[in-house]
């Protein structure tokens, strides 16, 4: 019985980065259907700019802003300069995918370029081995912060759409956007402001992964698989689905690399997802896109 | 412009008798390659002819069909440890290679029911945990993937009194040639309408007859024997096969091939072939240039020339046929 704490609580933790990596994916997705391939790549860049600055002797308080601004800003300039022209020129939805598919190429050679492809250890002010007994199970300082990472991002996030008139402007843009820009809403800023904020979220993932794996220019790619799937599980177009999905698909994940096998741990992420989508596509708490001829 | 004016105009391979003196020379140069050109462009010309049939088959799912696929890397893994184990079993080389096809393309069917419920974004998740799922399972079971010291794959012995390479290339070329001339008649056929026909609205298509769950199953089985071919062709190739050639990168690298020579076009196909193989060899010395470049080149083939390498040859053959007008 302990053991399945202990696993489940593992399982949370890593959950929750999940949930702000498919957070992004999902914030994205809905606002112009774009599948963003360079969610993963962003979050290594500023990961990197944070180890960069650490390394040179700055404080975590700085280094972390600056990474997260860091993120960001490539997100929105990237959204400003090459999405949007795209948009306008009547781009296809499979050509939009496939910029993000660029984009993602030109960072990772950038970050081989600057910081090669050896694997660092990251410095990290919360410890992986200093441990607290809970009743029957232990937790990590550094699970207990990643969980707190995730569920502080998720509440952010939270309060930023349902609470601010940015993030009405962000629901009335996904809702539909010929219609909110009928009414005044300046959609390409808010669909710009949703890609710099789902690009932070990621890069504050990348930062608490950063330290429990080690950190090559390709250590993102497998918790941004990850946030695909647990996005997928949740729904495609539901927030709340991507923290439910991501969540889900760390325990089951954290269960099953403990009690069955661990090499097919990744394989099995996406088992999960190829079933759901099989029996119900639009995901646990997505609703289905009508489609007009 | 010679207007087409009944059916069998519009399938004939090459309209005008210039252009089939165009093609019969371009033939004759690569035939001729071995002659005049440097043993290491005659190896390099082998990689690009096996790459090219993947790519077309890849563009076959992508440009024809428009079904993403991000699992090319799985099909081309299926491929090339079939034909390794045939060969090791004393299989002779096209049968081997067949083997290698038809395996890959049973697999691609398998892959493809889920498109038949799935669309773009959920596809292509779908694909790449498929071409995630072959890469573990080979990585992790050692009677597929040969152990530690990975799959021998015996070598072809030479015939003619022709070097190695040189014979080599002389097969890939000429799979290359029969492939791209079926599929140019695949994509001109009424299957080759089917597949353009979902790709531009699959609701339209069903309610015009077209029956979707055959053809989007077809265009899968069809994409993977090309691909398993791709496969069994670079086993051939390399001599020694491991699991990690098979990564994601490799999908990736077909699918920038498919983008940058043109989506749904044949010549385009091997025009992006070339692409892929020739770039990496002259940046050898900036190897980490190359993703950059393949993704500045994505970015720029998408926003200002969505047609690729093969749009820009047709703009360019349309200018001078009707210059001085334009």
């Amino acid at each position: 019985m302990a053991g399945v704490l202990q696993y489940t609580l593992t399982g949370l933790s890593a959950g929750s980065l999940y949930a702000l990596v498919a957070l992004g994916i999902v914030l994205i997705y809905r606002s112009t259907r774009v599948l963003n391939f360079a969610h993963g790549d962003t979050a290594t860049l500023g990961t990197f700019v944070a180890f960069a600055l650490v390394s040179q002797g700055y404080p975590f308080y700085v280094a972390f802003p600056v990474a997260l601004l860091v993120g960001g800003v490539v997100a929105i300039l990237f959204y400003f300069g090459v999405m949007a022209p795209a948009q306008r020129q009547g781009a296809t939805l499979l050509g939009q995918v496939i910029l993000t598919l660029g984009l993602a190429l030109i960072f990772q050679g950038v970050i081989v370029y600057q910081w090669g492809a050896e694997p660092d250890r990251f410095p990290f002010p919360l410890s992986e081995t200093k441990t607290w007994k809970l009743g029957p199970v232990f937790i990590s300082q550094l699970s207990l912060g990643t969980f707190g990472a995730g569920l502080l991002g998720s509440l952010l996030l939270y309060l930023l759409v349902q609470k601010t008139r940015l993030g009405l402007a962000m629901r009335a843009t996904s809702e539909n956007l010929p219609a909110a820009q009928t009414l005044g809403i300046p959609t390409r800023r808010v669909l710009g402001v949703s890609w710099g904020v789902a690009s932070i979220l990621g890069v504050v993932a990348g930062l608490f992964l950063a330290p429990a794996l080690l950190l090559d220019p390709f250590f993102m790619l497998d918790p941004f698989l990850k946030g695909f799937a647990a996005a997928v599980l949740g729904g495609l177009n539901s927030l709340p689905g991507a923290v439910v999905g991501g969540l889900i698909l760390g325990v089951a994940e954290s269960l099953a690399g403990g009690y069955l096998t661990i090499q097919f741990k990744n394989t099995l992420a996406f088992v999960i997802i190829i079933a759901v989508l099989l029996i119900r596509p639009e995901g646990l708490l997505g609703h289905e896109f009508k489609e007009r001829v | 412009m010679d207007l087409v004016e009944s059916y069998r105009d519009d399938l004939r391979f090459a309209r005008k008798p210039l252009t089939w003196i165009l093609l019969g020379m371009l033939v004759a140069g690569l035939l001729a390659l071995p002659w005049y050109a440097h043993a290491s462009w005659v190896v390099r010309f082998t990689v690009i002819a096996l790459y090219a049939i993947g790519v077309m088959g890849q563009n076959i799912l992508i440009g024809y069909t428009g079904q993403i696929s991000f699992g090319q890397a799985g099909f081309l893994a299926i491929g090339a440890y079939t034909f390794g184990h045939l060969k090791l079993l004393g299989v002779p080389f096209f049968l081997a290679l067949l083997g290698a096809g038809l395996t890959a393309g049973l697999a691609g069917a398998v892959v493809g029911f889920p498109s038949i419920r799935l669309k773009g974004p959920y596809l292509a998740i779908a694909t790449l945990g498929f071409g995630i799922a072959v890469y573990q399972i080979f990585a992790n079971s050692e009677i597929l993937s040969g152990g530690r010291s990975g799959l021998p794959v015996p070598k072809l012995e030479p015939a003619f009194g022709l070097t190695r390479e040189v014979y080599v290339y002389y097969i890939y070329l000429g799979l290359l040639l029969a492939f791209t001339i079926v599929t140019y008649n695949l994509v001109s056929s009424y299957v080759g309408r089917a597949f353009v026909a979902i790709r531009d609205s699959d609701i339209a298509a069903e309610v015009m007859g077209v029956n979707l769950t055959r053809y989007k199953l077809l265009a899968f089985a069809v994409s993977s024997f090309y691909t398993g071919v791709h496969g069994g062709l670079f086993a051939q190739f390399l001599g020694h096969l491991e699991p990690q050639t098979f990564n994601i990168g490799e999908s990736l690298t077909l699918f920038v091939a498919v983008i940058v020579g043109g989506l749904a076009s044949v010549e385009g196909s091997i025009l992006g072939a070339a692409f892929v193989i020739l770039v990496p060899t002259l940046l050898s010395e900036y190897r980490w240039f190359v993703p950059v470049l393949f993704g500045l080149t994505i970015l720029l083939v998408l926003i200002f020339e969505p047609l690729g390498l093969a749009g820009r040859w047709l703009k360019s053959r349309l200018y001078f046929q009707l210059w001085p007008f334009r």
